[in-house]
């Protein structure tokens, strides 16, 4: 059917949801990654210093702080979802959703400006 | 003033599930609701539409469809009010089969009240005394927050769960459970509870809050979810229920 | 997704919260003093702290990736709860035993 049949979906909340779960996505798949960088210091500090010394080109920094947005904003996000199921109700989440993905943006943000 | 001030495009779902959107040209009148324009091109157009209504005032819950792309009971809905770019177009409810035109196949919706155990089951017999309640106690408020339901489906056709999950219960059917939860005079709490707590369970629900965007009784399935998700999980902690 | 599984995602969430604040903050740590590889494992090496705590954290995000998985397999991979279980059961063990390694590298003396 058209795809005006779903106009529902754009709306702040399901927005959260879907970012939620990206970066979740994104998240399960870095984790393995990030496991076996880490075990390269099984072979002694300088194999895992190489690497270190790799994620210090800008291309690699900002792909960085792409993963610091994904961890906080999954953090935070599943703050609030735990929020919802377990404190009794409470209005303003859309507001809090998008205070989420800002202050999200505002961590990788930071960490980019330190690291640079 | 004239009867029929001007005209209005409206495109019409016509077929089962494999059909196409069909064009009509109605006139527009004041105060008309999307319910109206679909009967005027019944009786003036096409009698073969088929679509489904009964009260016509916002009390029965058959006459929702999906308006412009959002799930809507139509009787109380203005043409006025939902008119994207002059055009109107209206489709059967979403995450359910299509029988034909306008009608949704909602015997899935009423199957998962009937799996969420949305029915009361007395504790008492016509011979006890009746039980006093009192209205301002937190489960019977809990309870009158979720009644005013008329099982339009609008927040079954709203819900993304649903359509990803086809045997996620839904808002609905999640609603009526946590009223009935709520409800003292209710028996039929801990296999209720097991019933709602099995695979397809309020524990689906990712609280995209859609039901509550669209539900025309200004309910929040998503609230009564999260109470049901509470429970369960108390009953899941002290071994009542087994997942 | 039943109450079992809600349970075991939901907890570790929980149970996550505090970790991952202190996560955040070694990271902001480590990168901004420009730690070589030699001066994160001086500070880890031997430290049974860092290795409960690390230990733990890798428990817990496998646990909670792993159903999460499963769920995304169901939703938008259409696939049965079996399947999507197994499949999600794999990645969690192997999650667990890379992010156990990982500690172990990063921590034993």
């Amino acid at each position: 059917m058209s795809a005006s049949r779903r106009t529902y979906r754009r709306n702040i909340l399901w927005n959260a949801a879907l970012i939620h779960r990206l970066s979740g996505i994104g998240l399960a798949i870095f984790l393995p990654l990030h496991f076996l960088v880490l075990g390269l210091a099984i072979e002694g500090a300088g194999r895992l210093n190489g690497f270190l010394r790799l994620t210090q080109m800008p291309a690699v920094e900002f792909a960085e702080a792409g993963l610091i947005f994904l961890l906080v904003v999954h953090f935070l996000g599943g703050l609030r979802l735990l929020a919802i199921e377990n404190l009794p109700w409470f209005g303003g989440q859309k507001w809090i959703a998008t205070a989420i993905a800002a202050v999200s943006g505002c961590a990788a943000f930071v960490f980019l400006v330190r690291v640079l | 003033m004239s009867e029929a001030v001007s005209t209005l495009k409206v495109s019409l779902w016509r077929g089962g599930s494999d059909g196409r959107f069909k064009t009509y040209t109605v006139p527009l009148k004041a105060n008309q609701t999307v319910l109206d324009i679909v009967t005027w091109v019944q009786r003036h157009l096409d009698p073969t539409l088929s679509y489904r209504f009964a009260c016509r005032v916002g009390m029965c819950g058959s006459c929702a469809m999906t308006v412009n792309g959002r799930p809507r009971w139509t009787c109380r809905t203005h043409v006025t009010k939902v008119i994207q770019n002059g055009m109107l177009e209206v489709a059967p409810l979403a995450n359910m089969p299509v029988i034909k035109d306008l009608a949704a196949d909602m015997r899935p919706f009423f199957e998962k009240w009937v799996a969420a155990h949305g029915t009361f089951a007395a504790s008492k017999t016509r011979t006890d005394a009746i039980e006093p309640i009192k209205p301002d106690e937190p489960a019977r408020r809990a309870a009158d927050e979720a009644i005013e339901c008329i099982n339009c489906g609008a927040c079954y056709a709203a819900c993304d769960t649903v359509r990803w999950n086809p045997d996620y219960l839904g808002p609905a059917a999640l609603n009526r459970a946590w009223s009935l939860v709520n409800d003292v005079r209710d028996s039929d709490r801990t296999s209720r509870l097991a019933a709602i707590s099995a695979e397809g369970g309020c524990h689906n629900c990712h609280s995209h809050q859609s039901c509550q965007e669209h539900c025309p009784q200004s309910l929040n399935p998503t609230r009564s979810i999260a109470g049901l998700k509470r429970l369960s999980m108390q009953a899941f902690v002290r071994g009542e229920i087994n997942a | 997704m039943n109450a079992r599984l809600y349970f075991w995602q939901r907890g570790s969430a929980a149970l996550m919260v505090p970790m991952i604040v202190v996560h955040l903050a070694v990271i902001f740590y480590a990168t901004s003093q420009r730690l070589t590889a030699a001066e994160i494992l001086s500070r880890t090496q031997g430290s049974l702290a860092w290795g409960l705590f690390y230990g733990a954290f890798v428990l817990l995000a496998s646990i909670h990736a792993s159903i999460g998985t499963r769920n995304i397999l169901c939703e938008w991979g259409r696939l049965k709860s079996g399947s999507a279980g197994a499949v999600a059961s794999v990645f969690g063990a192997a999650l667990i035993a890379l992010g156990l390694r990982a500690v172990a590298a990063v921590v034993l003396p």
